[in-house]
């Protein structure tokens, strides 16, 4: 290795490595604990001192999913035994399963109205960034500022027109309402980040393309689509990962048949103090946008700073 | 039309082969393609910010919705800014809103002035250090309540062992003193990776050849740190400040799944003080008029504070 001024010395690196090293472990430490928990039993849950070696149990997975029911001794004998696992599971507190908890339907829920919203924002943002990189657009940088500034305004500030709006039109509670208002919401990111990765495609190859005789249309789904792929689709997960975890405007348009994750996962808790079930949950919500992350490492900044920071 | 257009961008599509062209022009285009978007932006933000105004100058609720509506002119603001209740929410939001600023600024540069030491396997510890910024706020808040509990909670008993105290003697959302600090520590541990990610851009920005002048004009690690370092980062550092100044502004989701506003309402953020009185007690048009004054507030605060950013970049 060369000398070089700039590079740090071995003990400042591995100070520094240790510190860093001691804020993860610290900073995971939460998210160790609730994903643990999740496999803990309702009294090792609440054990004191915290319990860090436990047995495993599925218990709290299975109190999320289902609803149960406690019956009498000899209500018990008249089933018979418990067939499957979870059964058992559910019997020794004398209870039967007697039907799916709403977590399912809910965890759906954010499936469809994540996925839906990020494709119609993604589509429709290509589209205004194409244009916006492209063409001369009367006043363009308004334009972009107006999308923007879209974004500044507290959710909860243009909830009350929109909750009178969707109650108007009846799409309070619906999937379509939902996908719709979400859509808006991300739009605007959507709109930058493309417009970025846009910018950076050379203009020469459409030209080529125009001259060789193609329309402006399949330049640009030709030749512009395939080199922006990278950006659209980390773009996409940002909008996905936005959609999955947004809180305000689910707790206040949607309460049942279009009601995501996020507000439902509070009220697992109810009366029994299922942390275990909440734990589960949680977990099950979670994990996927931390897979995520770790693939999307090095789109991050770009993606969480609306293309305002680039490497 | 087409000759127009070209001619309009010169840099785009050289009048050579606008002739050529075949389907649309350029212009008609540029407006199909923005035209959706602009239009869905007009239908869910703009419409309701100005039926938000409308509301603010009546005594509308929506809950009833066949009573008279009568225009009260602006009563409302009026009504608002002499109202304690609010400026309680105001100072809750500010302390929230300082704390949380200051405390990710440091960590967070700290944290990337460490990473930028570029030891053996920061890319994988940084990856993990970034994690808890990606999940739901809603969902964080809801199980920070659980590592907050007196007793069993594992945040009280790291406190208890570290420090000696009994971990069942303090409640951090149930104190009326720590309440404060429960959501400040919370956001810290979210967002700091945040504002790590981008001093460690800006630290990046920074040419090795700076360092090697000034090491070539023997100025010493800690004036290096104070006339390189600090001023080149600080742009970058500021930009991290707005985005996470005007997110805690408008902070909802996380603090009201943390401690609901409470204890009392000692953190009651604008946010969800304005969530109470417009889906609690109705007072839409009372509600609309605070939902004005708070985006006024931010619009602002961010305005001015472009302002600056843009003289610093200059400099």
């Amino acid at each position: 290795m060369s000398f070089s001024v700039t590079e740090p010395s071995r003990l400042q690196k591995s100070v520094a490595g240790a510190l860093v090293v001691i804020y993860a472990l610290v900073t995971i430490m939460p998210l160790a604990w609730i994903i643990a928990t999740g496999f803990k039993s309702p009294n090792d849950a609440i054990a004191y001192p915290p319990k860090v070696v436990f047995e495993p149990t599925l218990e709290g997975y299975v109190n999320l999913f289902t609803t149960r029911t406690r019956m009498s001794p000899d209500a018990l004998e008249e089933i018979g035994q418990p067939e499957t696992w979870y059964d058992k599971i559910v019997r020794q507190y004398d209870m039967v399963i007697s039907g799916p908890s709403r977590y399912g339907e809910r965890f759906l829920n954010s499936v469809i109205i994540g996925f839906g919203s990020t494709f119609l924002s993604v589509f429709l943002g290509t589209l205004a960034a194409y244009a916006f990189s492209r063409f001369k657009v009367p006043l363009k940088d308004d334009l972009m500022f107006f999308i923007l500034s879209t974004r500044m305004m507290p959710p909860i500030a243009v909830a009350i027109p929109i909750f009178l709006m969707f109650r108007q039109l009846g799409l309070s509670d619906t999937h379509l309402g939902m996908i719709l208002l979400y859509t808006a919401v991300n739009l605007s990111l959507s709109v930058w980040l493309l417009k970025g990765f846009i910018d950076e495609i050379p203009v020469e190859y459409e030209e080529a393309a125009l001259i060789d005789g193609y329309t402006r249309f399949q330049a640009f789904y030709k030749v512009v689509l395939p080199q922006a792929t990278t950006g659209i689709a980390s773009t996409a997960i940002f909008c996905l990962i936005f959609a999955w975890n947004e809180y305000a405007f689910a707790v206040l348009l949607t309460s049942g048949t279009a009601q995501t994750a996020p507000p439902f996962i509070p009220t697992i808790i109810g009366v029994g103090k299922d942390w275990p079930a909440v734990a589960a949950g949680t977990t099950l919500f979670l994990v996927p946008v931390m897979v995520f992350t770790i693939l999307l490492r090095k789109h991050l900044l770009r993606g969480i700073t609306f293309g305002a920071v680039r490497k | 039309m087409t000759d127009e257009t070209t001619s309009r961008s010169p840099a785009v599509a050289p009048a050579g082969f606008a002739r050529k062209y075949r389907g649309l022009s350029d212009r008609a285009v540029a407006w199909l393609f923005i035209g959706p978007s602009i239009f869905l932006l007009l239908a869910i933000n703009i419409f309701p910010l100005i039926w938000t105004i409308r509301l603010s100058l009546t005594n509308y609720r929506a809950n009833r919705t066949n009573a008279d509506v009568d225009w009260v002119g602006l009563r409302n603001y009026e009504r608002i800014l002499t109202d304690p209740d609010i400026w309680n929410s105001m100072q809750a939001t500010a302390h929230f809103l300082i704390w949380t600023l200051v405390l990710q600024v440091l960590i967070g540069f700290g944290l990337a002035y460490l990473i930028n030491k570029k030891f053996k396997g920061n890319d994988l510890w940084t990856t993990i250090i970034v994690l808890p910024m990606m999940l739901s706020p809603a969902v964080v808040g809801n199980f920070w309540t659980f590592l907050y509990q007196p007793q069993i909670g594992l945040f009280n008993y790291v406190v208890a062992f570290l420090s000696g105290v009994d971990p069942s003697s303090f409640s951090m959302i149930g104190d009326v003193n720590l309440a404060p600090w429960a959501i400040v520590i919370v956001d810290t541990w979210m967002w700091t990776p945040f504002v790590m990610l981008i001093c460690l851009a800006g630290l990046r920005s920074i040419p090795d050849s700076i360092y090697e002048a000034a090491e070539c004009d023997r100025a010493s690690r800690w004036r290096q740190f104070w006339t390189i370092t600090v001023p080149m980062t600080l742009p970058f550092l500021m930009l991290a400040v707005l985005f996470r100044g005007i997110e805690n502004f408008k902070m909802f989701d996380l603090v009201v799944q943390l401690t609901g506003g409470g204890p009392g309402s000692i953190t009651e953020l604008t946010s969800i003080n304005l969530k109470r009185e417009a889906f609690e007690k109705w007072r839409t048009g009372y509600a609309s008029a605070y939902a004005v004054i708070l985006f006024v507030t931010v619009f602002g605060l961010a305005s001015i504070y472009v302002k600056a950013l843009n003289k610093v970049k200059e400099r």
